[in-house]
């Protein structure tokens, strides 16, 4: 039996990994994808302690968390492909129209 | 301490068997045409050599948008489906609720032409 | 064996009605033509105008619904009602300007009824997870809305930056909720509240509750568009759809608000003074940058957002004054500032002409002298973003003030209305342009639709309304700020 904090730590780290992906890398499908790991960590953590626990509603969690991820990748896609006929490019330095 | 394996290693038995009776009978029964285009590798109707770089068209993201979108909703028929007995009718309309929800979308993406690959 | 009460229907019938509406009107589009879709907005408007009679009926049996998940209590109705009231304003104010701008799809109206069904959710939700779906429902949908002018860089870069940082913070706010879920067993916020009560402090291992408060303070920051979680803010309402920015404005920052009172003055109310000094900071902070900032702009739309982000840090400014003295005036500042933010923005909509090309400030110039009644509503609701007396803004600001002098918060206080009169300065900038100035607005074209029209009177007559008689109104906010769980 694995031990629960070891699930921590992995969900911490791909976490970490999700946030320092957003914040270093510039093509946007590659921070969407980041934003994604994120929330694949929640769902670790969510189902980690949901046996932790003994009991199912993390795990009920984590369905909605999935889903909630597939609407946002599908937002997000919609959005770029909006972008790439405008401007043909999926650089985030390269949309720059609006002053940060 | 390995009797609960026997039923893996009797299913392991039958796919073997089972898989190379296909294979085997194809080979020996079937009529053999070999040209350029069947004998090269099948990568879902993509050129399976060339530039890994080279650009899909936009039309592959509309559909894995909407393979997303449709595809996980599954997720929720799952664990459904295990306690439909214990849920009674009101599980039942409740689903039933959801797909109309969903069907909603699916006559929406259809009359928009969304599915429509040649467009 | 789960069994759902006639009674737990009824206390979600406005989100239920508007889900609906938003459904029917989705489905409906692809089948009308193009320039009948407005038709479209009309239903739209009838939906929520329905889901408000709905609020009527739920008001009557309040309680919990769906297992303590929802609730229907005076609180959440009230921002259901402002919720409504808000999507009712947009609607009314968008249609000319979406067909001016050749974006009048039925999606508009589909996208904005499901915003306003995750906000009902996010301000009647007492499960976390409940306020998370909501959050994303209404998320989700003002991504969208922000680029719904397709075919323009502005609009499409709006809305991806909104999306990849909105995203990104309800990430933080969804791993604070696993955090709360890991520390107590469960994402109730009734159980929570009550576990927390016995227990004194937020406390089994205290660093990981400190976690999870600050990471689900973060995703609501964004949305609330507080300093540092602002950067977003100017760009996204600059570059979206002006009617968008109206509705997004006004919208999911009530919504925010509402989670962020229900929350920390409620549930994690006990967690001490930690949290406090959080909101404290967060509160100077955005008042002073909002407000500085703002002194810098050129660009209306810009003008208006930083004004925004400077709004959020007053209404800190009364969360931090606490749950007796604080909500209440919460409440109130939050639907004046819904009322004149929104009819602002719908003004500069259809000021700034086709493609919306005039939103600097000096294409205002000269706009008293040819169009006398806009400019007085523009000027109305400067004076009342201002805080001026006559207008609800100045009581808004006065109950907030109080509110927080009460509660011993001098200093900050003392922020506040130094920042609220260096605001004058810039909101009087644009009275200036129009009065003061001689010139040919480039925005003084059209004349104004009645549909705008009928918004714009209801908001100008409600800053006035709440601006002279503003005890009622407070009795009303007073009553919706007592049941807190």
């Amino acid at each position: 039996m694995i031990p629960t904090h070891y699930y921590l730590f992995l969900g911490a780290a791909l976490f970490t990994i999700g946030v320092v992906g957003v914040l270093t890398r510039r093509n946007i499908i590659v921070i969407l994808m980041s934003i994604e790991l994120i929330l694949n960590a929640v769902n670790i953590n969510l189902v980690a302690f949901s046996r932790y626990f003994q009991a199912v509603d993390g795990q009920v969690f984590a369905i909605f968390v999935i889903t909630d991820a597939a609407a946002e990748a599908a937002v997000g896609l919609g959005l770029i492909i909006a972008l790439f006929r405008n401007k043909e490019t999926v650089n985030a330095d390269e949309i720059d129209l609006l002053k940060w | 301490m390995f009797g609960s394996y026997l039923p893996i290693l009797v299913h392991f038995v039958v796919v073997v068997v089972v898989a190379g009776a296909i294979m085997g009978l194809s080979a020996w029964v079937g009529v053999k045409r070999p040209s350029r285009e069947k004998l090269s590798p099948y990568e879902c109707g993509i050129t399976p050599v060339g530039d890994a770089r080279g650009r899909f068209s936009i039309s592959f993201y509309l559909v894995g948008m909407l393979f997303i979108l449709f595809d996980v909703e599954i997720a929720f028929l799952f664990p459904w489906a295990v306690v439909y007995r214990s849920l009674g009718w009101f599980g039942f309309i409740e689903m039933f609720l959801y797909i109309v929800i969903l069907l909603a979308g699916y006559l929406y993406i259809w009359k928009k032409g969304a599915l429509d690959w040649t467009r | 064996m789960i069994t759902v009460q006639a009674d737990d229907l009824v206390r979600i019938l406005p989100q239920a009605i508007l889900a609906g509406f938003a459904i029917l009107v989705m489905v409906f589009e692809p089948f009308l033509p193009a320039a009948r879709k407005t038709l479209l907005g009309w239903f739209s408007l009838f939906g929520v105008v329905a889901a408000g009679a709905a609020t009527i009926r739920t008001s009557f049996s309040p309680g919990l619904a769906f297992g303590n998940s929802i609730s229907a209590d005076r609180f959440s109705l009230f921002f259901i009602c402002l919720f409504l009231l808000v999507a009712a304003l947009t609607l009314l104010g968008s249609f000319h300007s979406l067909e001016r701008e050749n974006i009048n799809h039925g999606e508009f109206y589909a996208l904005l009824l499901m915003a306003t069904v995750g906000m009902c959710f996010m301000a009647a939700s007492t499960e976390l997870i409940m306020i998370f779906l909501g959050l994303e429902i209404s998320s989700l949908a003002t991504y969208v809305l922000a680029g719904f002018k397709r075919q323009d860089a502005l609009s499409n870069e709006a809305s991806l930056k909104y999306f990849l940082l909105g995203s990104f913070a309800t990430a933080f706010f969804l791993y604070g909720i696993a955090v709360v879920y890991g520390l107590t067993g469960t994402t109730n916020l009734l159980v929570l509240s009550a576990q927390l009560g016995r227990s004194g402090e937020f406390r089994p291992g205290a660093v990981f509750a400190w976690v999870a408060l600050l990471l689900m303070f973060v995703g609501l920051a964004f949305k609330v568009s507080t300093v540092p979680f602002h950067v977003w803010t100017p760009d996204v309402y600059q570059g979206a759809p002006a009617p968008v920015t109206a509705f997004l404005s006004v919208g999911p920052k009530a919504a925010a608000f509402a989670v962020l009172l229900r929350i920390f003055l409620g549930a994690f109310a006990s967690a001490g003074s930690g949290v406090f000094w959080v909101f404290w900071a967060s509160a100077i902070l955005t008042m002073c940058l909002g407000n500085l900032a703002a002194l810098l702009q050129s660009n209306v739309k810009r003008l208006l957002a930083y004004s925004a982000i400077a709004h959020a840090g007053y209404v800190l400014v009364g969360i931090a004054a606490g749950r007796g003295e604080g909500t209440a005036p919460v409440l109130f500042y939050l639907t004046v500032y819904a009322l004149m933010n929104v009819g602002a923005f719908l003004l500069v909509a259809h000021l700034a002409g086709t493609g919306e090309r005039w939103t600097r400030i000096e294409d205002f110039t000269g706009l008293g002298y040819q169009r006398p009644a806009v400019a007085a509503c523009l000027a109305a609701f400067m004076l009342s973003l201002a805080g001026f007396p006559t207008t609800a803004g100045f009581f808004a600001k006065f109950y907030i003030f109080r509110a927080a002098v009460h509660s011993g918060l001098i200093g900050l206080t003392i922020v506040a209305v130094l920042t609220s009169v260096v605001s004058v300065y810039y909101y009087f900038r644009l009275i200036v342009v129009m009065y003061m100035r001689e010139g040919k607005a480039e925005a003084a074209s059209a004349s104004l639709p009645w549909a705008l029209r009928v918004a714009l009177a209801i908001s100008v007559v409600g800053i006035f309304y709440l601006g002279l008689y503003p005890t009622d109104f407070l009795l009303l906010t007073n009553l919706a700020a007592v049941p807190l769980p």
